[in-house]
């Protein structure tokens, strides 16, 4: 790449968008009462959060591998009619704002929602006020991640590799296994740790859906934000970094790792 | 390269799917705009007092801010631009107070009292306290930061009924809407609260011996650049026309 001096002006802005980032990140830093930061992260409710936080973000990690790599591959290979439509409905998380998605799970999976109501009078079965349901509403948010990631991965990927294996009498899923997934290995990676970060972060959807009780489903940002409102504000202060360095890693990662340096 | 813009969209999206619901306060406009932030059980009431000043206060327009009481605490101490504030609790405006956010001492202008919410019809039969803790009934409450959630402990205690519940809401307000969509069964809130849900809800008392009452104390709050309207707000609420207003809603008179 030619290196190149900024003008003026351009520099000037960049500079105060990058400020618009960095500085609130500084306050935080800031404002961390670093010697008690142990002693938050020590305590019992911090540590079952973090511990859910955990188990769940990696749980619905592991759904939107298993249903989302198939959907992807759909996407990126099948023509359909409404394919589209489909794609944009199923990647509609992405930007909508979570707390819709947590209202829309509750009248599709709660205990009189559209499907719930049937699983709850045949089965006895509910999510709300579960951990399966904070798997639910992560993977309801951060599938279309995986997802978007995955097809571009099979679409930027070089075919003839697959028709190889199939002129040598490979089996339609052989070449999915043995050929296809390890050559988007990459992507399916970048994928999956995008939705991991983005379940971890998850917030609005959670609330509305799972409710707040810790050890159940009160993950670290919904402790964050009742640590905020408590007289323990400090605390809050401490975890939202935990929640930041954790986040901080992932791009960093990403960008390095597996996008190479762009 | 494909693959990095895409991800690259999605990081952005990403980044920005993940904001909480701290309700970002309007700045307050100069001249004659009251910010007033209020518990979120005083949602109704306080719509109407505030319809009603504006109507003899020509040229003050009243901003309302509502949430739980201890998410408004947090806001004004990091400093959004409040006028006003009306707490459902003594601990939270003692808190404010402590901190050095308001400027002359509280007045109390109305009390409320707590009713277990059910579903229209009562379908689990539930008639007290101790109905709640009855296996296959889903209790949900609010979390012992809002005041709701303080009192409910404290009415649960005086009944000596011990009950877990299966989520602590931010406020009374949500514990209400999981009890309407049918999730829970049972909640304690504020009997203004079941009263302003209507027909979609139905109360049960809790006995005189067992209940709370809470305090709403109001303030102006320390630096405000309206206060002169902010205190005008403040006498008509407790006036004897702002007291008619809160008594149509359920809350008894400070």
């Amino acid at each position: 790449m030619r290196r190149e001096k900024a003008p003026p002006l351009i520099a000037l802005l960049a500079a105060i968008g990058a400020a618009f980032f960095v500085v609130p990140l500084i306050g935080l830093m800031v404002r961390t009462p670093w010697a008690d930061a142990a002693g938050s992260l020590a305590s019992a409710d911090t540590l079952d959060a973090l511990r859910l936080s955990l188990i769940a973000s990696l749980a619905a990690t592991a759904v939107a591998l298993v249903f989302g790599v198939p959907l992807a591959w759909i996407y990126a290979r099948v023509e359909f009619p409404g394919r589209s439509v489909l794609r944009a409905l199923t990647t509609l998380p992405m930007v909508l704002p979570p707390v819709v998605g947590g209202i829309a799970l509750l009248l599709a999976f709660g205990r009189r929602g559209l499907l719930g109501g049937w699983l709850y009078d045949t089965f006895g079965i509910t999510f709300p006020f579960t951990t399966a349901g904070v798997v639910m509403a992560e993977t309801f948010v951060a599938m279309p991640f995986l997802v978007l990631t995955v097809e571009a991965g099979l679409r930027s990927m070089d075919r003839r590799f697959e028709d190889a294996a199939r002129t040598l009498g490979a089996s339609r899923w052989t070449v999915f296994s043995r050929v296809t997934m390890p050559l988007i290995a990459p992507s399916l990676l970048a994928g999956a740790v995008l939705c991991w970060a983005r379940a971890l972060g998850e917030f609005g959807a959670t609330i509305t859906f799972a409710g707040n009780f810790p050890g159940v489903t009160q993950t670290m940002p919904l402790a964050v934000y009742l640590l905020l409102n408590s007289t323990n504000t400090e605390s809050s202060y401490v975890l939202s970094l935990v929640l930041l360095l954790v986040s901080l890693v992932v791009l960093v990662a990403l960008r390095h790792r597996w996008l190479g340096s762009a | 390269m494909k693959l990095g813009i895409v991800t690259f969209c999605a990081l952005i999206v990403a980044a920005c799917g993940s904001a909480g619901p701290v309700g970002s306060p309007s700045p307050g406009a100069a001249g004659g705009t009251v910010d007033v932030f209020a518990a979120a059980s005083l949602t109704d009431a306080f719509k109407a007092e505030g319809q009603a000043f504006q109507q003899g206060h020509a040229g003050i327009s009243i901003q309302l801010n509502f949430a739980g009481t201890p998410t408004l605490v947090t806001q004004i101490e990091q400093g959004a631009p409040a006028d006003v504030f009306a707490s459902a609790d003594t601990a939270n405006m003692e808190r404010l107070k402590s901190d050095g956010f308001t400027g002359e001492s509280p007045s109390t202008f109305a009390h409320n009292q707590l009713e277990i919410v059910v579903a229209a019809g009562n379908p689990k039969n539930i008639t007290s306290l101790a109905d709640l803790a009855r296996p296959g009934v889903i209790y949900i409450t609010e979390g012992s930061t809002v005041p709701a959630g303080k009192y409910s402990l404290q009415a649960l205690q005086k009944a000596g009924v011990t009950v877990t519940p299966k989520s602590e809401e931010t406020d009374v307000k949500s514990v209400i809407s999981k009890i309407e969509l049918g999730e829970a069964d049972a909640g304690i809130v504020y009997t203004t609260d079941v009263k302003a849900a209507g027909a979609k809800v139905a109360g049960v008392q809790i006995p005189e011996q067992y209940n709370v009452v809470a305090t709403y104390p109001i303030v102006v709050v320390k630096g405000s650049k309206e206060s002169d309207a902010a205190n005008a707000f403040i006498a008509f609420v407790l006036s004897s026309s702002g007291q008619a207003i809160l008594a149509t809603f359920g809350f008894q008179p400070a």
